[in-house]
């Protein structure tokens, strides 16, 4: 007689039939992509000099600072011992693909974007050091590392120096999570991962999620601060949001002709999952709803003449339906790649349970983290451009 | 703009403290990793020097038969012929090495039975498998099945 496993349909191995990597490992990499879109976008403008897009550059510093600041922490959840992590930078195992990303994230964080961030609000925090009292004054004193010097000539060496952060801060902020990609598409078992489009696809969908969530952010803060939205500025993002939109849509697309030409034997079982379990995440919430709807929105904006309004909604809707198309691309990728057996015979369930370590309650909270850290870095360093100019 | 080594100052500070961190680095790093680390490999070279020194806990079955000829006899007629006595009741070296006067525990019967035999579809299919649910009646398995030759 044979036993039925619950959720478990046709042959799996024993060591596939439970998830290994569940919601948190979504999170990891749907944070960092965050992270590494919105410095990309930040860098955009400093090194093409868009005007436009001025009022969103330091926000989206300090929006890219906020999530890496939180972006080990599923990989901690999820692998318990955070006290055993220091041991990947202290001793390193040169061929692990994981403790080499370490460095990566220790040079982008250290080295990339708190360097960027010092140089490019130093004045301030000069200024302010000067002018503010009691304990914000000695944070701001610390900020300033000792130096009260804001003369243009200096303020000229910060500037420059900045840009060449910023010109070394590209490369490593595609390095950032085109590794996150390589280290799904270097998993050679699996062939729902491992493409070497992966880091490429991982990239640009990177972007596109830190476009719009820059986007949203500052549409919402200005919302918030009952400011007015700067039209020039929302208008060229969801021009940029459309056209990164468009490349990674390409490329999934050009990965999904690749595979259904290519037929390999993994085929059939692929296709039958994208069919059956993950028709949902996959064709209607990632597709659907988070790529052809938004980029429906955002292609009625450039051709169409269209009054202020509808087009805040307009962005804010795309901004929205994006962020939310690519999380369950990260869904897709990590939970898909593990519901087939490896014998393509067989295929399992994902159990999301609630108030445990690795459950949505604890993944719901990191994703809401960032936000909190992004209001306090706020608070310290104000990014608004209409006050510094007043 | 002229720029004099002046203006370049504060970034003094700056570079002193990623030497600050890379130093504390090296420090803790120094502190922290142990002696003999990558000697062989990626692992503490004293490491098996102390699984060496951590006493032996089995005996080994070889043992067993010098003074328990009739378990053994029992067990060999049987399909159990193939499991080794410390299997079921655990290490043993201590009783063999105080010449049986220090006394084994009594196995914790069902929950040991079990381990082996209860009904999972990873288990190979030479293993004779029951559902506990179905199958069992009776207060334990060895009130049925003699656990060295549990041929009924
Ligand atoms: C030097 C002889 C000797 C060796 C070797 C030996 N035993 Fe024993 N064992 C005894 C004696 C004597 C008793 C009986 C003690 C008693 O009844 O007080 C005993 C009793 C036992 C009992 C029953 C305890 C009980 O609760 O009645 C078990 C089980 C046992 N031995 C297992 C083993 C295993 C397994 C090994 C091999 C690792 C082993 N013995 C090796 C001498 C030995
Ligand atoms: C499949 C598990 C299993 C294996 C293998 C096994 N035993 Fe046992 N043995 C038991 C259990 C269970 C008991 C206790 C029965 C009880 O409590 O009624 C037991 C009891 C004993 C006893 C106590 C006296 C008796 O016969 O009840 C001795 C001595 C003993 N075993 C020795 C050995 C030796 C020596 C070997 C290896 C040749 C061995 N056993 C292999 C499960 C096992
Ligand atoms: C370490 C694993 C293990 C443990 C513990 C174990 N068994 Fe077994 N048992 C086996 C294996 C393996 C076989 C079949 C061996 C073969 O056919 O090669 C077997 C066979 C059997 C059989 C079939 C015997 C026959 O002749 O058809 C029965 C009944 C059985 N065991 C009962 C028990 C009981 C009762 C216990 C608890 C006292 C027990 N087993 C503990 C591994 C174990
Ligand atoms: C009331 C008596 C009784 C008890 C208690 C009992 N069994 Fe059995 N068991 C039997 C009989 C009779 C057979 C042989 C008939 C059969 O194959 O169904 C058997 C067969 C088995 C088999 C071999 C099944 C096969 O497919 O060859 C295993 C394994 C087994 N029992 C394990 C256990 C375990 C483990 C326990 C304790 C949880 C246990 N039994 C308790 C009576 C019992």
């Amino acid at each position: 007689m044979v036993h039925a496993i619950p959720g478990v349909e046709g042959f799996m191995y024993p060591n596939e039939v439970e998830l290994q990597w569940g919601l948190l490992v979504v999170v990891y990499p749907y944070i960092t992509g965050l992270v590494a879109g919105a410095f990309i976008l930040a860098s955009l403008e400093r090194v093409f000099r868009v005007e436009a897009v001025k009022p969103t550059y330091r926000l989206a510093l300090l929006t890219a600072l906020a999530f890496l600041l939180v972006a080990p922490l599923p990989l901690q959840l999820h692998l318990g011992h955070p006290e055993r992590s220091l041991e990947m930078y202290l001793t390193p195992h040169k061929e692990s693909a994981m403790a080499m990303f370490g460095f990566v994230y220790l040079w982008y964080l250290m080295v990339v974007l708190l360097v960027e961030i010092w140089l490019d609000y130093r004045a301030d925090i000069v200024r302010r050091a000067q002018s503010e009292t009691g304990l914000l004054r000695i944070v701001y004193r610390v900020l300033t590392l000792g130096s009260m010097n804001i003369s243009p000539a200096s303020l000229h060496v910060d500037e420059r120096l900045g840009w060449i952060m910023t010109i070394v801060g590209i490369p490593s902020a595609f390095m950032l999570h085109g590794y996150v990609g390589f280290l799904f598409g270097s998993i050679k078992a699996n062939p729902w991962w491992s493409t070497p489009l992966m880091p490429i696809v991982f990239l640009f969908s990177a972007m596109v999620s830190g476009i719009a969530g820059v986007q949203g952010i500052y549409m919402f803060s200005m919302w918030v601060r009952k400011k007015t939205i700067d039209m020039r500025c929302v208008d060229t993002i969801g021009t940029y949001l459309f056209y990164a939109f468009i490349i990674d849509f390409s490329l999934e697309m050009l990965d999904l002709l690749h595979r259904t030409y290519e037929s390999s034997e993994s085929f059939a079982s692929l296709d039958f999952m994208v069919h059956t379990r993950l028709f949902t995440s996959q064709i209607v919430l990632q597709i659907i709803v988070g790529t052809l709807v938004p980029l429906a929105i955002l292609a009625a904006t450039q051709v169409l003449t269209l009054a202020e309004q509808t087009r805040k909604r307009m962005y804010a809707t795309a901004s929205v339906l994006t962020l939310i198309g690519i999380f369950f691309m990260r869904w897709n990728v990590v939970i898909g790649g593990q519901l087939f057996s490896k014998s393509f015979l067989g295929y399992t369930t994902y159990k999301l349970e609630f108030a445990t370590r690795e459950g949505l309650l604890t993944a719901g909270v990191l994703m809401i983290l960032p936000l909190f850290i992004l209001w306090g870095l706020v608070k310290l360093l104000p990014p608004w451009t209409e006050e510094t100019a007043s | 703009m002229r720029v004099s080594f002046q203006d370049a100052k504060h970034l003094i500070s700056l570079v002193g403290l990623f030497a600050a961190a890379v130093g504390v680095f090296v420090i803790l790093r120094a502190a922290v990793v142990p002696a003999g680390f990558g000697k062989y490999g990626h692992y503490r070279a004293g490491a098996i020097d102390d699984n060496r020194a951590r006493a032996v806990k089995f005996a080994g079955q070889g043992e067993c038969v010098y003074c328990h000829d009739a378990q053994l006899q029992v067990r060999d007629s049987g399909r159990h012929k193939t499991i080794s006595c410390e299997a079921c009741h655990g290490p043993q070296a201590k009783h063999v090495a105080s010449d049986g006067k220090e006394k084994p525990a009594k196995p914790d019967v069902i929950p040991l039975c079990l381990n082996c035999h209860e009904k999972d579809a990873a288990k190979p299919a030479f293993l004779p498998q029951v559902v506990k649910a179905d199958h069992y009646t009776g207060t334990t398995c060895s009130d049925c099945h003699q656990p060295h030759n549990p041929k009924m």
